[in-house]
């Protein structure tokens, strides 16, 4: 695998005018390039969904705050949940897919280049349809303000007569049109796995993590598809009278949250599966192991994707249904414990008996397991519909799925950047500003969320501006705020890394990690084509087989 | 270097369990009033909140054993199998699973979730299905931006934000049912210490009960998010023995007093278009769209909790509800100082 790239001796490539660069990257169909574009789009949005982030928080360090009006506080809790779901988590997710899952099975590109290209456009646009919403909200005759329904918009909150003007308008249009992206990608995924495989790499034989992408993908057809659904009727209540979540009209509100929850809840792990993708990655190869039960694995993530189907009004189980539905989805909550528990235990199997190296990945990843932990153990505790009805809606839950989406995806996707970023750039992160990152990071989380359980506890609802003083809230609230500057920081040691590396990091090298997927057999970033020549697999580690001619994976499977 | 590493990581456990720990201490060391109760979920004063903190326990018993063993198992391998120097360059034994293994961790979680969803599931039925006595007090509560109207169908009473319940002994049960409405968004009522919340959601009734055991005041809030001003629908339920209960159903039932030194005042409340959303039982002004100002007196506060209810409050209020709630539904009324005064005046008569 040493020359697995064309050269062309005494060619010298002339540096390229800036627009002829900037002009390229517009019109890519390139997977690595428009991956790449992903996520670059998700980080500048990250930064800007953090800011709005922090500004809730300065409003609720004590009780009675003013540094902002409600009015503002409610837009900026909408603006943050939609912003940091469908225009960070999902682009950077898909961007992480589209770069790694050809160079996984061995495919010079995509199924669908030119889809790919579409899809990635339609969902950054919607991101900016989004936040064009601050200039053209109320419409031609108010200075524009940001959609404040909050991220679900519940009926009847959505309706003209509770929002006036177009700020609905815009949330409602940026996720119909994020939404026709995000089924790009994910028909583009699913026809590339399916079709694209190198010689010799079975279905049996894929990485772990194409095996998840591959699951992610076929939820998002799936979820995504009511949401769409859903946007287009409240477009049609709004704008060509018709009556489907008007309640004052017979409409119904609850008709919504269902429509809402089964694309909500399946979105969840639609952003957590190809987090646990990561995970089946780095935590083998800095265990220096195979994964541990790589089949069990398989059938474990199957299975969260069909349960995860039958349990969204566990997310509504305040809203009185009958207690043989909130039976009914208590259950099925409970029981997707049981797959998700599987693979913690796997991975800890796959740690157990290794040589584990505590590189930034690693640490990455040992802290996702950590927390992901807690925060399974917290949804078990909300999938206890009367403990729910005291938890849901109040801060408990709000710290519970920032676990999730923080504790467990974010981390995960920390892990992926320290981890893949050489293959990305050909450049190593630094490891010192990683640990500072990873240090900062940990303890400005846990400062902030695992403190936001107890104002939950004590009775705090969420999305509320100000609280009265008295209720034992304000120094809980204070300890949060402080924890979520110091992340603040972190990412801000985050960003400096991505950008000093890129210029003055070690060179990588093909295989800097002594990895076993395909990936690390060609150049570092890897060339336009992928693979000079198509490789042939014989197992599910092709490198630890070229590495290991003595003792090859093909031998055992 | 490794050890360092992992040193560190054993220092991330510690100070985790240490901020955990002075969390539960500020949170038990909260200062509780006599009269006044707080929002706790875990000091219940009546019967469904009571199951529910009992199953609670039970529910943070068993996920604490869960954690206390992964975390465990995760944490010894973290130190055990941690890479050492003398290994370098040298692999350890590749292994791919266990059947068995696998199986035990399949079959332990699947026995654990069966006896939590039992546990669930009686609870669940218990606050559910109960049957409602003869004798309970009904009140319908309609959730309104950004404040509660509550209405006592039997008893013929109309109050707004400040719910008053009969105790309910346990010799002698007088549980209330809450018929659970909303004139436009959701909303949730949620009392934590009384019970868990139940989303008030138009065209769609809901209903709940509580029975407390204990007098004084209990607070909470809507925990629905219903628009500008959901911080501030606050909601307080006074439970009262049984002879103030009485006492107060017998004041709430009279029509408005007629206080001869407040004439100018009603006079001005229904010229203007105050009287277009707010009651005063007696009289002409029989708008549905704010509180029922009738006893309005008998109300500790304004602004649905917001504010104290005291002269200066009411004026400030009426001036300029923005003021105390910005984004509320009532419109400033731009009443000159006479004016205003002589309708706070006539405020003050309604007792």
């Amino acid at each position: 695998m040493s020359s697995n790239a064309i050269t062309i001796p005494g060619a010298q490539i002339p540096a390229r005018p800036w627009v002829d660069e900037l002009h390229q990257w517009l019109t890519t169909v390139d997977h690595k390039r428009l991956g790449i574009l992903y996520i670059a789009s998700a980080l500048l949005f990250l930064v800007i969904g953090g800011v709005e982030a922090l500004i809730i928080r300065i409003q609720l360090m004590h009780s009675h705050n003013n540094f902002i009006s409600p009015e503002v506080f409610n837009r900026m809790f909408t603006m943050h949940g939609t912003t940091m779901i469908f225009f960070v988590a999902m682009p950077i997710l898909f961007g992480f897919a589209n770069y790694l899952v050809p160079l996984m099975i061995g495919a010079r590109d995509m199924a669908f280049p030119r889809l790919n290209a579409f899809s990635f456009w339609l969902s950054f646009l919607g991101g900016l349809l989004l936040y064009f919403s601050f200039l053209g909200g109320s419409g031609l005759y108010g200075a524009g303000s940001a959609p404040d329904v909050g991220w679900w918009s519940y009926a009847p909150l959505g309706a003209r007569a509770f929002s006036p003007g177009h700020s609905s308008d815009y949330w409602t249009l940026a996720l119909l049109v994020s939404g026709f992206g995000s089924i790009g990608t994910a028909i583009n995924i699913i026809a590339t796995i399916l079709c694209l495989r190198c010689p010799g790499m079975k279905i049996n034989r894929m990485p772990l993590l194409v095996w998840m992408n591959l699951v992610m993908a076929g939820m998002v057809l799936i979820a995504i598809t009511p949401l769409s659904a859903a946007q287009i009727m409240l477009l049609i209540d709004r704008y060509l009278g018709g009556h489907f979540f008007d309640t004052q009209a017979g409409g119904s509100a609850v008709l919504w949250m269902h429509f809402f929850w089964i694309f909500g809840h399946p979105e969840v792990y639609v952003l957590i599966i190809p987090c646990f993708a990561f995970m089946s990655e780095i935590i083998p190869v800095f265990s220096r192991k195979p994964i541990f039960g790589y089949p069990v694995m398989v059938a474990a993530t199957v299975c969260i994707a069909f349960v995860s189907m039958s349990v969204w009004a566990h997310h509504m189980f305040t809203i009185g249904m009958s207690s043989y539905a909130n039976s009914f989805f208590t259950l099925t909550t409970m029981a997707v414990g049981i797959p998700t528990g599987i693979k913690i235990f796997n991975w800890i199997g796959t740690m157990w008996g290794g040589r584990i190296q505590f590189k930034t990945p690693m640490l990455f990843s040992i802290a996702f397991l950590f927390q992901f932990l807690i925060a399974g153990l917290t949804g078990i505790m909300m999938a206890a519909s009367p403990f729910d009805w005291q938890l849901s809606l109040s801060y408990f839950v709000v710290a519970h799925f920032h676990y999730v989406i923080v504790g467990g995806i974010l981390f995960a996707v920390f892990a992926a950047f320290y981890y893949w970023y050489p293959k990305i750039t050909g450049r190593m992160l630094s490891e010192r500003l990683g640990k500072w990152h990873f240090w900062l990071f940990l303890i400005g989380f846990h400062l902030t969320f695992d403190v936001m359980h107890i104002p939950g506890i004590l009775g705090m609802p969420r999305r509320i501006y100000t609280y009265e003083p008295g209720r034992g809230w304000d120094t809980l609230n204070l300890i949060i705020s402080i924890g979520a500057f110091i992340q603040a920081i972190a990412i801000l040691v985050f960003v400096a890394n991505l950008i000093i590396s890129y210029f003055k990091g070690a060179r990588a090298g093909n295989d800097p990690w002594d990895a076993w997927t395909l990936e690390w057999s060609i150049s570092s970033p890897p060339p336009a084509y992928n693979f000079a020549t198509v490789p042939t697999v014989a197992s599910r580690r092709p490198l630890w087989d070229l590495k290991h001619p003595e003792d090859p994976d093909s031998r055992y499977e | 270097m490794v050890q360092m590493k992992s040193s560190s990581l054993g220092f991330l456990a510690q100070t985790i369990l240490l901020l955990f720990w002075s969390a539960m201490a500020l949170w038990a060391s909260e200062p509780k009033g006599s009269s006044s109760h707080g929002t706790n979920i875990f000091a219940p004063a009546s019967t469904p909140a009571r199951s529910i903190a009992d199953l609670s326990v039970f529910v943070l018993v068993i996920t604490g054993i869960i954690f206390v063993v992964v975390f465990t198992l995760l944490g010894y391998s973290v130190v055990k199998f941690r890479g050492r120097e003398v290994d370098a360059g040298r692999e350890p034994a590749q292994v791919y699973g266990s059947t068995q293994i696998e199986l035990a961790w399949t079959i332990i979680p699947t026995l654990i979730v069966v006896v939590l969803f039992l546990a669930t599931a009686r609870v669940i039925h218990a606050i559910q299905d109960a049957p409602e006595p003869a004798g309970a007090v009904e009140v319908t509560v309609i959730g309104h931006q950004y404040w509660w109207e509550f209405r006592y169908p039997k008893l013929g009473i109309v109050t707004a934000n400040e719910l008053h319940i009969p105790v309910s002994d346990p010799d002698h049960p007088a549980p209330t049912f809450l018929q659970l409405l909303s004139a436009d968004t959701d909303h949730s009522f949620w009392v934590p210490e009384l019970a868990g919340k139940t989303d008030l959601i138009p065209n769609h009734p809901n209903r709940m009960w509580v029975d407390p055991q204990r007098t004084g005041v209990f607070l909470g809030q809507c925990a629905q998010y219903c628009g500008t001003q959901h911080a501030k629908m606050l909601l307080r339920v006074s439970v009262d023995g049984p002879e103030d209960f009485g006492a107060w159903v017998r004041s709430q039932q009279k029509p408005a007093l007629e206080d001869a030194s407040a004439v100018e005042g009603r006079r001005l409340f229904e010229r203007n278009a105050c009287m277009n959303c707010h009651t005063v039982g007696g009289t002409q002004a029989n708008g549905r769209f704010g509180p029922d100002l009738t006893h309005l007196m008998s109300r500790s506060t304004i602004a649905a909790g917001a504010a104290e209810n005291n002269p200066n409050n009411l004026r400030l209020w009426i001036q300029d509800p923005s003021a105390i709630k910005p984004g509320s539904l009532m419109p400033a009324m731009k009443l000159s100082d006479a004016d205003l005064s002589a309708i706070v005046s006539y405020m003050e008569t309604l007792r």
